[in-house]
């Protein structure tokens, strides 16, 4: 015969259908989850988060692997409260084979709807207050906070980067079909195809594409921000320990985006210094950097700055060059 | 409707919806893999993979895209694929004949040589087989400088990156592919490098954004293999 735990606990031990005394419900149920929850906790601390995605390879990362760990700690009394009580029900208040009568009839629990109310708002208020705390204080928690970041990471913004400081790292994570490459401003606006980063010191990424939108998504690092054509998006991430990473993008860009990936490596300051400037100099010597448009926050494909003009109106240069073609075309120069 | 009568009428519904699926998902499958490969082997250690970039293409349905074109080895016939295969851990000798006029990267970075033996690619300018000038042996090819980059051959996961170079922008191009060096102007670019040492398939593309008549120039025959975009199966 099925009864409500509700019903049922209204009195010490109100009649059942067999004529026994009714159990405490409730008690039992309290006695199974408590054990059970604390068990999944501990489980939780301390056999799962340090083995969650994203690691602790940053701060953003270990940042995100807390706030997993906390979340999931949150959830999982309430998963399994769910869960205990679906299977008592199942078990304790089923039909007995004969049994044809109604089950009693349900009635309003002032107690159990307050307490209901009381315990969904605390956790989604808890979930919502833990949030917002973790989304402000690592800034913006490897996120793209668009052109103007609110949350920024603390560190010194200068014009030239030195290991053993707290300079500002500045690196631009270009996106196009269907590769990645990263420039340093900081660095004679160097580009390169593989991404290299200084451990324990701070990193702005400016995100941006030159087509269509992408993702800049580097996994152990913790960061992902979108990569928009003509827009600037920021990120910030300070790297805890050395070794390598890889860059995907995360955002459906055409038939080879699941290609669309490369690595890069978290080193010492002076290697990473090493590194770059080694880059520099070879551009510089054939004459890539000369190549390159000066080191800007967003880029029109459809404009040449060396040529100081308008792609299209460039005689003898004109093509595929980032706009809509008339409706004679295609054709091609 | 009875009952049989109203299943056998959903049956054969869904039997229709359904097979029109799988007709869809066949006419797409087979039409992808009509695509031959050409199989380069090695000799002397090396192999010796030559392509070549045309303003058009000799496709009934898409005659007007640009395209790629891969020769074949033993026939010396030019065979309208982006797909080719190479031995492991091989010298791979690239030859690349670029038929199709200048059009400017969208990231001048590309106009650098990355990934080649030594870093450099040698290029010659042609006019129906007549040299405009002797081979250069070139690291950059800047084409935001003038009319001077017709494509790029990029393997991004091997980190090869090549500007293959063009014709002068008042060069008459080649019409009729595949082109021959006695149909227009061309460029001749000379490169190599070390295939992986493991099998697999290496993806490769151009990085210039030719699909005219597309947004962005980056959709029709750049994201069509048999055209702008391909692949490089490496074998034991």
């Amino acid at each position: 015969m099925a009864q409500n735990p509700a019903a049922n606990d209204r009195g010490p031990a109100s009649p059942a259908a067999g004529g026994g005394a009714e159990p405490r419900h409730w008690l039992r149920l309290l006695l199974i989850w408590v054990p059970l929850s604390a068990a999944a906790i501990l489980v939780i601390w301390f056999v799962w988060y340090p083995h969650l995605p994203p690691g602790d390879m940053t701060d953003a990362a270990s940042g995100q692997q807390f706030d997993i760990a906390v979340l999931a700690v949150t959830a999982a009394p309430v998963v399994i409260g769910v869960l205990l009580y679906f299977v008592y029900a199942l078990v304790v208040w089923r039909a007995r084979p004969g049994d044809d009568g109604d089950g009693a009839p349900i009635y309003g629990h002032t107690k159990v709807q307050a307490w209901w109310i009381i315990i969904t708002s605390v956790v989604v208020l808890w979930a919502f207050a833990f949030g917002t705390y973790e989304l402000i204080v690592p800034a913006g928690a490897g996120g793209g906070e668009g052109p103007s970041p609110i949350w920024k990471l603390a560190g010194v913004q200068t014009a030239a980067w030195s290991p053993g400081t707290n300079d500002m790292l500045q690196v631009q994570a270009i996106a196009q079909q269907w590769t990645w490459t990263y420039r340093f401003p900081q660095f004679g606006g160097m580009e390169t195809t593989t991404l290299d980063l200084p451990v324990g010191m701070p990193v702005e990424f400016h995100v941006t594409s030159l087509d269509v939108i992408h993702s800049f998504w580097a996994y152990k690092l913790g960061v992902k921000a979108d990569a928009n054509p003509l827009v600037d998006n920021v990120a910030y991430v300070k790297a805890k320990q050395l070794g390598g990473f890889e860059v995907r993008c995360n955002e459906l860009c055409g038939i080879w985006h699941g290609a669309m990936y490369n690595s890069g490596q978290v080193v010492t300051p002076a290697a990473f210094q090493s590194w770059a400037a080694g880059i520099e100099t070879k551009e510089r010597s054939i004459g890539v950097l000369a190549a390159l448009p000066p080191y800007t926050l967003i880029y029109d494909p459809t404009v040449v700055p060396q040529l100081g003009r308008n792609l299209v109106k460039v005689a003898g240069i004109t093509g595929a060059n980032g706009y809509y073609y008339p409706p004679s075309d295609p054709v091609q120069p | 409707m009875s009952v049989p009568a109203r299943v056998a009428a959903l049956a054969v519904a869904v039997a229709a919806v359904v097979g029109f699926g799988i007709f869809v998902a066949l006419y797409y499958i087979g039409s992808e893999g009509s695509l031959p490969t050409v199989h380069y082997t090695a000799s002397g250690g090396q192999v010796n993979v030559v392509l070549q970039e045309d303003p058009q293409n000799n496709s009934s349905s898409r005659p007007d895209w640009v395209s790629y074109y891969v020769q074949d080895p033993v026939t010396r016939q030019w065979q309208h694929t982006t797909l080719f295969s190479v031995p492991a851990n091989t010298r791979v000798n690239v030859t690349i004949y670029g038929y199709d006029g200048c059009t400017p990267l969208r990231n001048n970075f590309w106009s650098q040589v990355l990934g080649t033996t030594g870093g450099t690619v040698n290029v010659q300018q042609f006019n129906k087989a007549r040299a405009l000038g002797p081979a250069r042996t070139v690291s950059l090819i800047n084409s935001w400088a003038s009319c001077n980059v017709g494509h790029t051959f990029a393997i991004p996961a091997m980190g090869l990156f090549v500007p293959v170079p063009s014709p002068s922008a008042t060069a008459t191009l080649c019409s009729s592919s595949p082109c021959t060096p006695s149909s227009g102007a061309y460029s001749l670019e000379k490169f190599s490098f070390t295939s992986p040492s493991h099998t697999g398939v290496w993806r490769w593309q151009c990085l210039i954004p030719c699909g005219g008549g597309f947004i962005d120039g980056n959709s029709g025959p750049m994201q069509t293999e048999g055209y702008m975009t391909g692949q490089m199966q490496v074998v034991a």
